[in-house]
């Protein structure tokens, strides 16, 4: 019996796969998942200005776009729950967007074109968010004004709601909405994340 | 949200990320053990891909390392029989090599690969996966004393090949200051 440890011990290490074959295996596996059409869901994240954004795509578009303070473990652990749990980090289905958001912070874009999975957002909180890219880039307007253009002028507060359960935050323009006395009013990102986009198209 | 559904006692299924996160090494070292190593990167990438497809439909209270283990028995027997190259025929172990001097990782893989299938299986899912008799007994068929049996007769196999029976052999990153005899 002296022996046996040895031998699960020894095991354990020439079946050992390491880190660097283990991520060309991830990576061979959400190559052939995308290919047979499995992969629902596929994420990554990028760094920013405004500090590390999570990005989730299905084969419709961008679903989901999360500030680190939402916490992006629980943002996938709900997109598995509401949407599929078929989900594997995938950086290439989301290279469009990652470059378009790097050209957004370098002031070099003013929209965003890449396509767009809407699933996250339903009645009302949709219709207002289909509104706000109608805010333009450097502009503000205020949770009144947005109710008005959502077609329910007295749904302020339901705008307010609407903006901080926005999926797609920074690609859904939701910063550009502030209070009608001027002040900022608040964003799921956090105050500095919407001064600093709301500085950062003003400089433009 | 998900908080309040866990306080509620609803199970959440986690993204299938955190599932080869979590369990891809222990799938590895499982199929790297019953394949053999030039085998285990397409054994583990069918496993996992057959795995997610089927992921939606698992109960959420599954046992994930049995089951993907379970998968990998599967996955690894189609790739065995469609080798071009025929196992070694299970009633013949190879002989011991000659107890001189330390021997090398490649011994233990040879002797790992001699070993009878049922053997084999049951070393690398009760020492490897740490899965328990009884489940091992489910994906082997037989009973969880068989399970126990063949992963004891396996271990004391490879006592044998690769050790060298009444050799003394200590690891070398483990060594506890005895010399190899």
């Amino acid at each position: 019996m002296i022996n046996g440890e040895t031998i699960t011990t020894d095991l354990a290490r020439i079946t050992d796969i390491g880190p660097d074959r283990l991520t060309e295996l991830h990576n061979r596996l959400a190559a052939a998942a995308q290919r047979d059409g499995v992969l629902d869901i596929s994420y990554r994240t990028v760094d920013s200005p405004v500090g590390p954004l999570l990005l989730a795509a299905t084969d419709q578009g961008l679903i989901r776009v999360a500030y680190a303070v939402e916490d992006h473990d629980a943002v996938l652990q709900h997109l598995a729950d509401k949407v599929s749990p078929r989900i594997l980090r995938a950086p290439t289905r989301l290279d469009a967007v990652a470059r378009e958001l790097d050209e957004y912070f370098t002031r070099a874009r003013r929209s965003f074109d890449v396509p767009l999975d809407w699933r996250l957002a339903a009645g009302f909180r949709a219709a207002v968010l289909h509104h706000l890219p109608e805010i333009g880039y450097g502009q503000t307007a205020s949770y009144a004004a947005v109710a008005a253009l959502a077609g329910s002028p007295k749904a302020v507060r339901a705008v307010g709601t609407a903006c901080a359960k926005n999926p797609l935050p920074v690609v859904v323009p939701c910063h550009r909405v502030v209070r009608s006395d001027g002040a900022m009013g608040g964003y799921l990102g956090g105050p500095e994340a919407k001064r600093l986009l709301l500085d950062l198209e003003a400089a433009a | 949200m998900p908080t309040t559904e866990r306080l509620l006692g609803v199970k959440a299924k986690p993204p299938f990320e955190s599932v080869v996160r979590d369990h891809g090494p222990t799938v590895f070292r499982v199929c790297c053990a019953v394949v053999g190593p030039h085998d285990a990167d397409d054994a583990w990438s069918e496993t996992f891909l057959a795995a997610l497809k089927a992921y939606p439909e698992l109960p959420v209270d599954a046992n994930l390392e049995a089951w993907l283990v379970t998968i990998a028995h599967h996955k690894a027997i189609d790739i065995t029989r469609t080798r071009t190259r025929q196992p070694i025929p299970t009633d013949v172990v190879p002989e011991p090599s000659a107890p001189s001097g330390a021997r090398d990782f490649v011994d233990l893989a040879a002797a790992v690969d001699g070993l009878p299938p049922k053997q084999k299986h049951a070393v690398a899912y009760h020492y490897l996966a740490g899965l328990p008799y009884n489940e091992i007994a489910e994906i082997l068929g037989g009973t969880a004393a068989a399970a126990r049996r063949a992963a004891s007769d396996g271990i004391a196999t490879l006592r044998r090949t690769y050790l060298g029976e009444l050799v003394e052999v200590t690891a070398p990153l483990k060594s506890t200051g005895r010399t190899p005899q």
